[in-house]
């Protein structure tokens, strides 16, 4: 059995109030020991002078298109992508086709994700059979079968009644529910945020009261029926929401995407169908809210909502382009340069909310790198500076917004279950057959 | 699309129609694709007509050919506010201070939208009448007055450009209870004229819908400038042509 030594690098681990310089040691896919000048004569020894070890980064808002849509994206190549992004566990989204409403599709991803052997991938179940938000699905038995939380994310359900269901049904297994926060009636085949931008633009605006009206509805919901999760939250009067109910102790929380952090709606500029998505951007004002509700503790987690499409699902007319970007392979660099270089949050705070929050509200047993746990571990080169380069991306999504930006703080490495799947300089490496 | 054709037959242009349910969009080609092809054939323009806002950028940005925007969506029509523009000027002189009601479905209209644009840029005041329903958001932020009383709107009014009502796709997504109560309170007929500035003109991009949103007596009045616009049309778009493909451009 392989034995890693992680030495001299800096270990950031908030679960333990850490944050010094301490060596790592790895043994039988576990974190064994965790202290200053480690010694280990059989282990295979990795210098990370000047770098920063953390647990391993866990997105809880991934699409991978398998089964059904394998042109956008596999659980492979997404796989790959999150492994090269720094992210040891993804959660993906049930919106396959068919839709993972179903034992057998969890199962399927569960069997392919262990084929490839990347990272861990972790099925999000649908809550209603197909998403149409009319029948509860086999919440029980899917959990049974390995999946992590339930959604039928993109479908907003409407009824509210079926909505209570599926809380008071999930709850029953302390499962998570994942509510998109979007009345589908005020949406209306709007594709960017309403306002005056909108308005010159010509294009069918969302008002940000089709977010805001669901997230009040949540709140209500999860205070009377059970725990709900709100996903990529984007509009500040959400986050005004969402704070006043967690004052009260409603049992709600919530995430936001790197996109929203750092764009606003004016990315749409000439009809860039790369600054296209499910929520819309919104305003600067939003964007400052937004970085608030980080550093004030409202916003709990940060996920990417990965989204991959094909080239010709975007270079299309404004109105008929897919909703979503790509975001594995971009989103701790992003967050590393622009919220923790410009000292907007601390890395700790980065790595509660991409790591300790996710697996604490997801009940995974991850999200720290305590000896005993799981060695799912990032190691982030803050020096490392290059632009994004999507040609070179593992996903097969090129839909992104960053393209050329330069950045820091990269994956340096990335281990998953004492592994190493990824370096900076050699990639991502496949499980060896 | 006619006056587009007009114009360029009168500069000894050649022109084909391309309509989209005749053509291989119908069978699932994208518009990148379709303009690529024009440009192969040898076009030196393509007046793009089309359903969704930003299309004749997406076009623009694919090929070397001109390409002329002759509406898209509800984003813009720029040669028509040229010709509207141009007919005010026609009659009243510059444009600084004077103002313009633009009255209709604002929130669907490529003519609004090109309208504002160009008369912001004159200087003018604009102010729009029209249903809460049918205003798109952010209009006063963009320096335009949002009046819903069309006398109060007209009263010191030098222009109104009336648009087209499109009933149909306007009741039946509820943004007007009836064509009675839009007609009472936004209707262009003489009694409301009767109360504007003797010298206030009309403008309508048309095609107009008599007794719809302009009555008849006004429609063939003194105070419309209608058909003048129709001739300006051709005059603005044989010159948007000879500037961007006429002979002096090789």
């Amino acid at each position: 059995m392989s034995k890693l030594l992680l030495k001299n690098g800096i270990v950031v681990d908030p679960a333990q109030g850490l944050e010094s310089r301490l060596d790592v040691l790895v043994e039988n896919e576990k974190i064994s020991a965790l202290q200053a000048g480690l010694r280990a004569e059989d282990a295979e020894v990795w210098d990370l002078q000047g770098k920063y070890v953390t647990p391993g980064l866990i997105d809880m808002h991934v699409h991978l298109r398998e089964p059904g849509q394998e042109e956008k994206e596999t659980i492979k190549t997404g796989s790959k992508a999150a492994a090269a992004g720094g992210f040891t566990s993804i959660a993906c989204m049930a919106n396959t086709d068919p839709v993972a409403d179903d034992v057998s599709i969890i199962k399927h991803i569960k069997e392919v994700a262990a084929r490839n052997g990347l990272v861990h991938v972790l099925p999000i179940g649908a809550c209603t059979l197909g998403l149409q938000g009319e029948h509860l699905t086999q919440i029980g038995e899917m959990q049974r079968f390995g999946a992590v939380a339930f959604s039928d994310d993109g479908q907003t359900i409407g009824n509210a009644l079926v909505l209570r269901r599926v809380l008071e049904y999930a709850g029953m297994f302390g499962a998570t529910v994942i509510a998109h926060c979007e009345d589908r009636t005020l949406v209306n085949g709007g594709s960017m945020n309403e306002g005056l931008l909108s308005t010159r633009l010509g294009l069918p605006g969302i008002p940000r009261a089709a977010e805001t009206a669901m997230v009040a509805r949540d709140i209500e919901m999860a205070r009377n029926f059970g725990r709900i999760h709100l996903a990529h939250i984007s509009a500040r009067e959400s986050l005004e929401l969402i704070r006043q109910a967690k004052q009260q102790k409603a049992p709600v929380t919530c995430e936001t995407a790197p996109h929203y952090l750092l764009l606003t709606e004016e990315a749409v500029g000439e009809y860039n169908t790369n600054a296209k998505m499910n929520p819309p951007l919104r305003t600067e004002a939003d964007r400052q809210a937004l970085l608030a509700a980080l550093q004030d503790g409202t916003i709990d987690i940060i996920a990417t909502d990965h989204a991959p499409h094909t080239l010709d699902n975007k270079r299309v007319e404004f109105n008929l382009a897919a909703f979503g970007i790509v975001g594995l392979e971009t989103a701790l660099p992003l967050l590393y340069t622009h919220l923790v270089k410009t000292r907007k949050i601390p890395l700790t705070r980065l790595i509660e909310l991409m790591s300790v929050n996710p697996a604490k509200i997801f009940a995974l047993d991850k999200g720290t790198l305590r000896p005993g746990s799981c060695a799912d571990i990032t190691v982030i080169d803050p020096e490392l500076t290059k632009p994004v380069d999507k040609t070179k991306f593992y996903s097969k999504g090129r839909n992104t917004p960053f393209d050329g930006w330069p950045l820091c703080g990269w994956p340096d490495m990335t281990i998953v279950g004492g592994q190493v799947r990824y370096t900076q300089k050699a990639g991502v490496l496949v499980k060896k057959p | 699309m006619t006056s587009f054709n007009v114009a360029a037959g009168r500069l000894g242009g050649k022109v084909n129609n391309l309509s989209v349910s005749a053509s291989s969009v119908q069978k699932g080609e994208t518009l990148i694709d379709t303009i690529r092809n024009l440009e192969v054939m040898g076009f030196a323009a393509a007046v793009i007509r089309h359903s969704h806002g930003g299309a004749p950028q997406l076009a623009a940005d694919n090929t070397s050919m001109a390409i002329i925007n002759a509406g898209d969506g509800f984003n813009e029509h720029p040669t028509q506010a040229l010709l509207d523009i141009m007919t005010m000027q026609q009659y009243k002189g510059s444009l600084a201070a004077k103002k313009i009601v633009i009255v209709g479905d604002i929130a669907h209209s490529r003519v609004a939208r090109s309208n504002i644009w160009g008369l912001l840029k004159f200087g003018a005041r604009v102010t729009v009448s029209a249903p809460a329903t049918l205003i798109p958001k952010g209009l006063e932020e963009w320096g335009v007055t949002v009046e819903y009383d069309l006398d109060r709107a007209l009263a010191d009014a030098d222009f109104v450009n009336v648009l087209r009502m499109q009933y149909e796709r306007q009741s039946d997504q509820n943004f007007i209870p009836s064509k009675r109560e839009y007609h009472r309170l936004f209707g262009i007929n003489e009694k409301r004229l009767a109360r504007a500035k003797a010298n206030l003109l009309v403008l309508h991009p048309g095609p107009i819908n008599r007794s719809v949103e302009i009555s008849s007596a006004i429609a063939d009045g003194k105070q419309n400038v209608i058909l003048e616009q129709v001739v300006n049309g051709i005059a603005v778009r044989m010159a948007v042509l000879d500037l961007l493909i006429g002979s002096g451009h090789e």
